[in-house]
């Protein structure tokens, strides 16, 4: 297990983090214009003034190095639009916030979807699974900004039953936990039950009701097993997929966490923080991708012996 | 009174072209202790009828018909928790292929040890130590330190052994093995034979042993009833049958079968039989 | 194309005819095209503009003359709901066009090459795989003026990975049959033989991810939209359409549920559609489905 997480360690995660923070860098410093380019022009004096101030006079594998060396002790350079403010600041300010949403929303997802998906997979074609398969499609059909408002307005505006504003008490987490994590949930109880079915074909299925195991028994000690590892590959891609969805539910319920940072920052051309996001965002979907793929040699033995490789496809 | 009796047992499939009947009246039964050999060719309807015994045809879709009587239990009728109450406890079985039949995901010593666990409620540590035991009487050597691998570290006659353990463990009545060595080879065959030879008469257990291969279960049963195209169209004594079978299709598989051939005769295949294999398979 | 064999042709014919009779999925198709239809059409024979302000007939009811009322400036809701739907679907196609042809290619190459080329471009596509994609998008559009034509060519440059993935397994089988080996004996250029007689026997499978792709497009545009990176006002994309309704929930939900139930109803349509053309594509699937 620790030569897995080794291999998995220094020839993947580290490699890709290098390539993302490759990619992005040169994509910023490459680009046409200034980085202080805006409305106003200001006079070439000036501009060298900071460029030198900011170090973007040195040639371009220079800074990189300079700002990757900053990134690894947590320093991401400084606002560019924002006087004295540096990127990790601005950042750190409001991530707990995005990352609460995005972990009570994953937690959602993960547990209404398996849910949904195992009963449906229990009885194929059954009414549980009409209504459970139904659910899902609603939920990847109708996506977050639309969900999210009509939450919003039944149960907030109309019935007045759940507060649609603000991130103070635990009611306040609700809808838009419903909201971001409903589509994942969907996904996962498709995967699940596409999961369980595929093994309750098994062989040993069968050999396990020819030891006189019960149904139920023969569900959670040998179909879930496997059943869920489709699941479990799909956290990785799920995660990122709710830190970015975040962003949108952050404007429909007036959260104030990382997506209107980021927005702005887009706005007003803040290249550093934009950055700073990607790497951080880079770094965790790395550092998800490997904790998937370590439960997921938790969970089957095969993978386990054979080291880094096993990861599945699609 | 018999310890199994099957009088008749009728199974049909609807298909989207018809309908397919795999088990056809089929009659027999079985005393304890005793061995009985089914052969047939594939798809000769065997592995149906013996799951239907142990309720693992679903149905429906499939539609089971007839009398399969298990030490007075209805086997087709009773309730679903009488029935799993005599699977694995009475009614133990062991499947063809071992490399898919065993939980990639358990442990073998908590495969082998879980019939206990369900049957007669033992705890992980007693049934645990009773696997073990059960490995080592099944021939699986340094059986202690072998009982934590995982099925993907053992070879296919090393993982039929462990199935014979798991079927044997709790001292069934009856042991239905479907096709156990076929998916192995010769010499392994041979071992695996002996051994469900051995814990036969060890413990007295009835066993219903299916292949495709004659000379296989003519060395294993006393009784023998071959089947064809889901008729059973002939049963005795193991030793009547080969000294004078009644049905060409049982001459035929005798004649084509070198070991039990009569010396002198020529050896012959059987044309008319191999292209009508598998009749109304989907 | 041409070049295709009989058989691919003959398949063909069976997966539409199966796709025919599958009556969620000809709805899906139905629906499709009547949305798409009045996105082209509508805002041509519509009296309004999407720009032109009406200060004196601000957040107007549904009525005669503007069927879905007013948004804040007064501008008609429909015709700009329509306007945002050829944003929507155009930047739809476009990516995945751009996926399409990129993925494709890429998936091609490395499938039909094999050996150590083929690992080294998958070694890349799984490196690419672990990038935040979304945000990779949102730091183009930092870098580069926003334009919408620099929207399509951002969202298709990061979609093209599956799809080269897909292509890549499906021309790995197909390599190793007789009629590719043929192609080489007869001497046919390898790029010849990889994309008149390779790719189109790939096609059902690409088509299959394309109604997989296309909605995956069409919400990462209503994303950035709807966070006021996407299209700028006053042009409208359903996204942007949402957003401003959103604002204007309280008194004129209508405003909001306008365009969120036709950004819905597409994503419902391609979801059928989708599922209907793999059922028909690969009939071997349908029986194992529900
Ligand atoms: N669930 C099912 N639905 C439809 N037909 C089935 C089903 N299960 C089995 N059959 C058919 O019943 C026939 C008998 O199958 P069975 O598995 O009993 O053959 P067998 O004698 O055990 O052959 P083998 O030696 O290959 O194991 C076959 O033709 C098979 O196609
Ligand atoms: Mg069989």
């Amino acid at each position: 297990m620790i030569r897995f997480l080794f291999h998995r360690l220094f020839f993947q995660a580290l490699p890709t983090l290098f390539v993302l923070a490759a990619l992005s860098f040169l994509l910023v410093r490459l680009a046409p214009g200034s980085p202080f380019a805006s409305e106003r022009e200001l006079p070439p004096q000036t501009l060298e003034a900071l460029n030198r101030a900011y170090g973007l006079d040195q040639p371009v594998p220079v800074q990189f190095f300079r700002y990757l060396s900053g990134v690894v002790r947590g320093d991401f350079g400084p606002s560019l639009r924002m006087p004295g403010r540096t990127v990790a600041e601005l950042i750190l300010a409001k991530l707990p916030v995005s990352l609460e949403l995005g972990f009570w929303s994953l937690l959602y997802a993960v547990f209404v979807g398996l849910t949904l998906g195992v009963l449906a997979a229990v009885k194929p074609n059954g009414a549980g699974d009409h209504v459970a398969m139904t659910l899902a499609l609603l939920g990847i059909c109708i996506p977050a900004m639309v969900m999210g408002p009509v939450l919003a307005l039944i149960f907030g505006l109309r019935l007045e039953w759940l507060p649609v504003m603000g991130w103070h008490t635990p009611a306040d987490r609700i809808l838009p936990v419903i909201t971001l994590g409903s589509t994942y949930a969907s996904y996962i109880a498709r995967l699940a039950r596409g999961g369980m079915l595929e093994e309750l074909t098994r062989d040993y299925i069968r050999t396990a009701r020819s030891k006189g195991l019960s149904e139920a028994g023969i569900l959670v000690k040998h179909a879930l097993r496997g059943g869920v590892q489709p699941v479990v590959s799909f956290l990785g891609p799920a995660a990122a997929g709710l830190l970015t969805g975040a962003f949108v539910v952050e404007q429909i319920f007036f959260i104030p966490g990382l997506g209107e940072t980021i927005v702005n920052a887009a706005l007003n051309r803040d290249q550093f923080v934009i950055l700073g996001c990607v790497l951080l965002f880079g770094s965790f979907m790395v550092f998800f991708n490997t904790l998937v793929d370590v439960a997921l040699a938790a969970l089957n033995p095969r993978i386990r012996m054979t080291g880094g490789k096993g990861r599945h496809e699609g | 009174m018999s310890l199994l009796s099957v009088d008749p047992l009728s199974v049909v499939f609807p298909l989207r072209t018809g309908e397919f009947t795999a088990v056809d009246q089929v009659r027999f039964s079985l005393e304890a202790g005793e061995t009985l050999g089914i052969v047939g060719e594939s798809g000769s309807g065997k592995s149906v009828c013996v799951s239907c015994l142990m309720g693992l045809v679903p149905s429906p879709p499939a539609r089971i018909s007839g009398k399969a009587m298990f030490k007075g239990v209805s086997m087709l009728d009773a309730p679903a928790e009488t029935l799993r109450k005599i699977r694995g406890k009475e009614i133990s079985m062991i499947f063809q292929d071992p490399m898919t039949s065993l939980n990639p995901y358990h442990r073998i010593v908590d495969q082998i040890a879980e019939p206990l666990r369900i049957h007669e409620g033992l705890s992980r540590k007693q049934a645990r130590i009773r696997a073990v035991d059960a490995m080592e009487a099944v021939g699986i050597p340094e059986a202690e330190k072998r009982s934590r691998a995982w099925p993907h570290e053992f070879s296919g006659g090393m993982r039929q052994r462990v199935m014979i353990a798991m079927a044997m463990i709790t001292r069934p009545a009856l042991l239905i093995a479907d096709e156990p060595t076929t998916a192995l080879d010769v010499t392994v065959q041979r071992q695996i034979l002996d051994l469900i030879k051995t814990l036969q008469r060890e413990h007295g257990t009835a066993v219903l042993f299916i292949s495709h291969d004659l000379a296989v279960v003519a060395d294993v049963c006393e009784h023998l009833a071959v089947m064809r195209r889901g008729v059973m169209v002939e049963q005795g004594r193991t030793a009547d049958i080969l000294r004078t079978p009644s049905h060409p299709y049982t001459r035929g598989l005798l004649n084509c079968h070198p070991a039990l051939h009569q010396a002198g005769d020529p050896l012959r295949v059987m044309p008319e039989l191999l292209e009508s294999d598998s009749p109304g398979a989907p | 194309m041409k070049g295709r064999g009989a058989a691919a042709y003959s398949l063909r014919r069976d997966a539409w005819a199966r796709l025919i009779r599958n009556r969620m999925a000809v709805a899906g198709l139905l629906l499709l095209c009547l949305t798409a239809g009045a996105c082209v059409v509508g805002p041509w024979i519509s009296p309004f503009t999407y720009y032109e302000q009406d200060l004196f007939n601000t957040n107007a009811p549904p009525d005669g003359t503007h069927w879905l009322g007013t948004d804040e400036l007064g501008r008609d809701l429909l015709t700009r709901i329509l306007v945002g739907g050829r944003i929507s679907f155009a930047v739809a196609l476009a990516a995945t066009l751009v996926s399409l042809v990129i993925g494709v290619t890429y998936g091609g190459i490395s499938g039909y090459m094999g050996g150590k080329t083929d690992a080294v471009m998958m070694r890349i596509v799984d490196v690419l795989y672990a990038l935040p994609f979304t945000l990779f998008v949102i730091l183009l559009i930092t870098l580069f003026e926003r334009n919408i034509l620099l929207l399509f060519v951002a969202i298709g440059a990061v979609e093209w990975l599956t799809m080269a993935r897909i292509v890549r397994g499906q021309v790995m089988g197909l390599r190793q049959q007789e009629f590719i080996e043929a192609c080489q004996v007869l001497g046919y250029s390898q790029a010849r033989t990889l994309f008149k007689h390779v790719l189109p026997n790939v096609l059902g499978t690409i088509l299959i991810y394309v109604t997989l792709t296309i909605p995956g497009v069409m919400l990462l545009e209503a994303f950035l939209s709807f966070l006021g990176l996407g299209v700028q006002p006053p042009m409208a994309s359903w996204g942007s359409l949402i957003k401003e309704g959103v604002a204007q929930m309280e008194d004129a939900p209508g405003q909001m549920l306008a365009p969120s139930i036709a950004l819905s109803l597409t994503l419902f349509a391609l979801n059928f559609l989708g599922d209907g053309l793999r059922d028909a594509l690969d009939p071997r699937r349908t029986e194992g489905r529900r």
